[in-house]
């Protein structure tokens, strides 16, 4: 029998962060996907910190795994506030036609 | 950890005192709909002026209160102060503005209360959580000021992008804040510090996370190679939030990783002198080169400020207390150049719109002879031309650096500096002798015309007592490698 210990939920939490920052970086199609990614990032954190706090016998780990779930939702409630004012002045979320400033 | 000690609010009260009335005027605001923006604003500008009170009468003695979370001493105490003169200007500057745009609406300061709010808790902090929620408030709060015009596709695709990358960053610094955590097993400084002692070989896990720590900060100052965002914002949003953006959060930010370098991290100088000599490097040439190009007055004001973000890392690298608090002045001076030149971009309205390209200003010393010689005399100072106060800045922290044996980093900077004073003086260039473009509209608010006048002041007679404020730089920098 396999014993799952620290380090399969420190690989686990690692997977989930890459694909949260390749979600990102990869996609060319919708931006909501980018906040489902940003969400992914985060979540993986929180694998992290809980793993960590059980291994360590902290507290303090999983006392910032909820506060990183109370800001997470304050942020994807500012991201889609943001991204609904975007849509009503461009009419799309395409991620290529966030492309008016450069330089 | 220390139990909860009621007489711990005093130290405290500056912060809760500007969060209760941040709370208080949201709710008038709410109440009064949007003719009070006037009134808020000012309000806003009574509680910082108030809240700086408080902070210069609590006792800045080096000690940590709150359960170890927030610490207090002369560096925090002068950062902090540092702040609030930086909020104070931007909410001068922005008044008057807010109307001229139609964007009047209460929301406006109270954000900008509330993410120097998030600035002070983040320079105060004495654990990894603090930062993190500090930071947060922070971020949270410029997202939506990024996007306040939001009838305006440019200032709600500058929100969107900052938003998107600024989330990555704050993922990247929390996924290096959980490994420290794991492999220090503490998220206080000072244990985090100490569990680096006595250990021969630092854990791989322990190095990744203040890796990504440092990735996740050098966004938020817009080190290169994490500056994309830095230009696309600062166009897109309004004038009066970039004038915000370029001031404030990069002092917070410039203290938050001065305070992490030399306090947890201390011990791996080694290691993470590589990474800042690199990202100062990287910032200093690429601002150089990237700015000779832009048309553009607010990104070229982007590129401006990831070089003076360059600059102030050469400081940082050098480790030592006069390198500290050659940082410590080259911000100040930063800041308060920073704010005059910003004044003078938002005076630039024609025909009740604002314009904002560089061949705008041409002929400004015929159509409005004082305007140009403030611009002209803080340009000068931005690109380093002594006796002005931006020399001085420079001066110093290329004097650390050489101190240290960076002589390379020190002789590169001193190559940028000479290539992006090429871009400052083109503007005096096209100011002075092309021909005259149509004058601005002439509406000089009085706060627009003070922030000017004290901008244009500082930077002419800093040369007289220089040692006012490097003697209280060196005071307060030496705090941090009290231990």
């Amino acid at each position: 029998m396999l014993d799952i210990g620290l380090s399969h939920y420190l690989s686990l939490a690692a997977i989930l962060f890459t694909l949260g920052v390749f979600g990102i970086f990869l996609n060319r199609k919708n931006v909501i996907i980018i906040l489902m990614s940003i969400e992914l990032m985060l979540l993986a954190v929180n694998i992290n910190l809980v793993s960590f706090s059980s291994f360590l016998n902290d507290l303090a780990g999983q006392v910032f795994a909820m506060f990183v779930l109370t800001v997470a939702a304050a942020e994807a409630a500012i991201g889609l506030a943001i991204l609904v004012i975007f849509f009503r002045n461009r009419g799309s979320i395409a991620v290529e036609d966030i492309s008016t400033l450069k330089g | 950890m220390s139990n909860f000690n009621p007489a711990e609010l005093a130290a405290v009260f500056p912060e809760l005192f500007m969060a209760v009335a941040g709370m208080v005027l949201l709710v008038a605001g709410v109440m009064r709909g949007n003719q009070s923006t006037a009134f808020i604003s000012w309000s806003v500008l009574a509680t910082f002026a108030i809240t700086g009170m408080f902070l210069l009468g609590v006792d800045w003695d080096s000690r940590t209160v709150m359960g170890d979370m927030f610490r207090l001493n002369p560096f925090t105490g002068f950062i902090k102060l540092l702040i609030l003169s930086g909020l104070v200007a931007t909410v001068a500057l922005s008044v008057r503005y807010l109307y001229e745009e139609g964007m009047a609406r209460f929301e406006y300061p109270i954000l900008i209360l509330f993410a120097g709010l998030g600035m002070m808790i983040m320079v105060s902090a004495h654990n990894l959580l603090s930062l993190y929620v500090g930071l947060e408030l922070q971020s949270l709060a410029l997202y939506v000021l990024a996007a306040f015009r939001r009838d305006q596709a440019r200032s709600s695709e500058a929100g969107l992008k900052y938003f998107v990358l600024g989330a990555l960053a704050s993922g990247m610094l929390l996924f290096g804040i959980s490994l420290v955590y794991g492999f220090a097993g503490t998220l206080d400084y000072t244990r985090i510090a100490s569990s680096l002692t006595g250990v021969d070989g630092v854990a791989m896990g322990f190095m990744v996370g203040m890796v990504f720590v440092l990735v996740g900060i050098a966004f938020k100052i817009s080190a290169v190679p994490f500056h994309m965002w830095t230009p696309d914002v600062y166009e897109g949003a309004p004038t009066s939030v970039t004038a915000f953006f370029a001031l404030v959060p990069k002092i917070a930010a410039i203290a938050v990783l001065m305070q992490l370098l030399y306090g947890p991290f201390g011990g791996l100088s080694v290691h993470w002198q590589q990474i800042v000599w690199f990202l100062a490097a990287a910032s200093m040439i690429w601002s150089a080169l990237a700015g000779l190009v832009q048309n553009n007055i607010k990104r070229l004001m982007a590129y401006s400020s990831i070089g003076n973000m360059g600059y102030a890392l050469v400081g940082i690298i050098a480790g030592t207390p006069q390198g500290a608090s050659a940082v410590v002045v080259y911000m100040t001076i930063y800041m308060i150049m920073t704010a005059g030149v910003f004044g003078i971009i938002m005076c630039m309205r024609r025909g009740e719109r604002a314009v904002e390209s560089i061949d705008d200003l041409a002929g400004l010393s015929r159509t409005s002879p004082m305007l140009a010689y403030a611009m002209a005399i803080l340009l000068f100072s931005m690109s380093g031309i002594p006796p002005l106060a931006g020399f001085f800045g420079k001066l110093l922290v290329f004097q650390a650096a050489i101190g240290e044996g960076f002589y390379t980093l020190a002789v590169v900077g001193v190559l940028c500096s000479v290539v992006a004073a090429y871009y400052y003086l083109r503007i005096i260039k096209v100011m002075f002798f092309d021909a005259a473009a149509e004058a601005f509209d002439r509406q000089m608010a009085f706060a627009k015309r003070a922030v000017i006048v004290v901008s244009v002041v500082f930077v002419l007679f800093f040369i007289l007592k220089p040692n006012v404020l490097i003697d209280t730089a060196r005071h307060t920098a030496s705090t941090l490698f009290a231990g």
